[in-house]
């Protein structure tokens, strides 16, 4: 059985409690995601110059999960171009399944939440501003959003 | 620990779950095996539809069916008339809020509801008011979080038409004194409509002896399947009020240019019903009035008062209601969100529910996004709860490092 460190490590504890990047920058586009059961709010900004995300905000309330995935998120994704960022972004869709990428490095310190598989409810915290992300990079959509 | 209820070996979850500690009756309660095999008995023995066919299966199918509303009639002392079966709580009390709603309510009427209310009962009604210019009138809280008499009647006009109320709260287990309210309500004409799917489970429910209008509440709350319900509806108002579901078994005659329809239940229930579940409720009544309410409420507070004691004396954790009258205690671990709490609480196989428990009017009120929720049922025992208090010390130990 998983035991609940594999969860709970120090690495996502340091970004829940040092959390990169959080807060938000007037003008960038963004997306406001919830996830309605749980209560988890994150908004996700990104600024794109020439094809370079230039960055990522993020702020919002929820668990430690879904707090510490958003400033991870924002560290591996700045200087990143979109298609980059996409591709990262499938990386870590397959990782929370429990696939390690062949680029481990990618991923940054998002790569901790290798072991969210062994926690099926907690899936949708740790993605939650990722999926954000993705809709900000490939729509034109803004504003609010169920995931 | 003397037990008032000892009755684990009833119900399979827990028996093929030997260390699971159940607290989420509230979302659903377990079911025993008398509801299961009788479930079965209908699928095996005579497993086809109600109230068509005209061969001796389908007969046994449709009076072991209909046996269940003399079953509930009996349970709730109203006729077998006034009771109609829906796909629960939520099922119900939207049905009556389309049929009172726009048939009955015009512009300027103003309709009661309160912050406690799950969203079942209050969205149907907001809805309504919306489409009708009706006004919303919240019954103000008290301090604790209750609905009070004294302040029911600070809302209570003679433009009220409809009271929709919780008898219940999912979050805060206070009991509603409903029945002063609805004698308030009556005086100016107004329809009372009661949750009831967090009390029926818990408290014995007499709808004469409250005289409510209409009581709606889910099966699988108290032991029953899910996807089964029932409202009860004093009759005089149940046989004006229309349906609002339309479609075979609910019809008398049928034109091209109008129908006429059963008479009240029947014409609120169309299509094929859920009819092992309507049949294995009938089981769940039966299994709880063996037990009795007197038995059920006492074992309910015994372990709750037990429990609320040594939550007390945990530091770093919030309860919410101290004073819970049906077994609910809601309360959060200072500092850590619900979700990351029973992470913990998953890991020692003990089930809560976090989340604002589809009644976000009170989480608002209570000023949180969301808030954990431990739900005694007569299954629970003392040592369910000194496990639960022992993996919620392991929690608040676990995440004061954080």
């Amino acid at each position: 059985m998983s035991n609940i460190n594999d969860l709970y490590n120090q690495v996502l504890r340091d970004h829940r409690n040092y959390p990169r990047n959080k807060g938000l920058i007037e003008g960038y586009r963004s997306l406001h995601a919830k996830n309605p059961s749980c209560g988890d709010d994150v908004t996700v900004q990104i600024d794109i110059k020439d094809g370079i995300i230039k960055d990522v905000r993020h702020d919002g309330t929820g668990c430690a999960i879904c707090c510490s995935s958003a400033s991870a998120m924002s560290e591996v994704l700045i200087g990143k171009t979109i298609e980059e960022a996409n591709s990262i972004i499938k990386d870590f869709y397959e990782l929370i399944k429990g696939t390690l990428p062949t680029d481990e490095d990618r991923l940054g310190d998002a790569i901790v939440f290798v072991n969210i598989h062994n926690f099926p409810p907690r899936i949708k915290c740790a993605t939650l501003s990722w999926r954000a992300a993705d809709t900000l990079l490939n729509t034109d959509e803004t504003g609010e959003k169920d995931v | 620990m003397k037990e008032i209820l000892n009755i684990k070996n009833d119900f399979p979850v827990l028996v093929n779950n030997k260390d699971l500690v159940y607290l989420d009756s509230g979302a659903t309660s377990l079911k025993p095996y008398c509801v299961l095999n009788k479930m079965d008995e209908y699928y095996t023995k005579y497993g086809v539809n109600v109230n068509r066919g005209v061969y001796d299966l389908s007969y046994q199918a449709t009076d072991e069916y209909e046996k269940t509303r003399e079953v509930v009639a009996e349970f709730l002392n109203c006729d077998s008339r006034e009771v109609v079966y829906t796909k629960g709580a939520s099922n119900g009390l939207n049905m009556l809020a389309l049929s009172i709603g726009y048939n009955m309510i015009n512009e300027g009427d103003e309709i009661i509801t309160s912050e406690l209310e799950h969203h079942s009962s209050f969205l149907p009604w907001q809805q309504i008011a919306k489409n009708k210019n009706a006004t919303i009138k919240f019954v103000p809280l008290n301090d604790e979080g209750r609905i009070t008499v004294e302040n029911f009647l600070k809302v209570l006009s003679n433009k009220t038409k409809v009271v929709c109320l919780t008898h219940a709260s999912n979050v805060m287990g206070y009991v509603t004194p409903i029945k002063e309210i609805i004698k308030e309500a009556h005086k100016v004409g107004a329809i009372v409509i009661v949750d009831g799917a967090q009390s029926v489970p818990h408290i014995k429910v007499d709808v004469k002896e409250l005289d409510c209008d209409f009581l709606a509440f889910s099966a699988h709350k108290m032991l029953g399947p899910t996807g089964f319900g029932l409202v009860y509806g004093k009759y005089n108002i149940l046989s004006k009020i229309k349906p609002v579901e339309y479609g075979g078994d609910m019809i008398e005659e049928v034109y091209k240019d109008s129908s006429i329809y059963k008479e009240a239940p029947y014409c609120f229930e169309t299509g094929t019903p859920p009819i092992a579940e309507a049949i294995g409720f009938s089981e769940a009544i039966k299994y709880l009035n063996n037990i009795g309410f007197d038995k059920i409420e006492s074992h309910v507070k015994d372990l709750t008062d037990y429990c609320l004691d040594k939550l007390s004396t945990i530091e770093g954790i919030t309860i919410y209601n101290k004073t819970t009258d049906v077994g609910i205690i809601t309360f959060n671990i200072n500092n850590v969100h619900p979700h990351d709490a029973s992470a913990i609480l998953n890991e020692d196989l003990i089930c809560v529910r976090a989340g604002h428990h589809c009644a976000k009017l009170i989480t608002s009120w209570l000023g949180v996004n969301s808030t954990l929720r431990a739900c005694l049922y007569i299954y629970n025992t003392h040592e369910d709860v000194d496990k639960f208090v022992e993996s919620i010390k392991r929690c608040v130990e676990y995440f004061k490092e954080w």
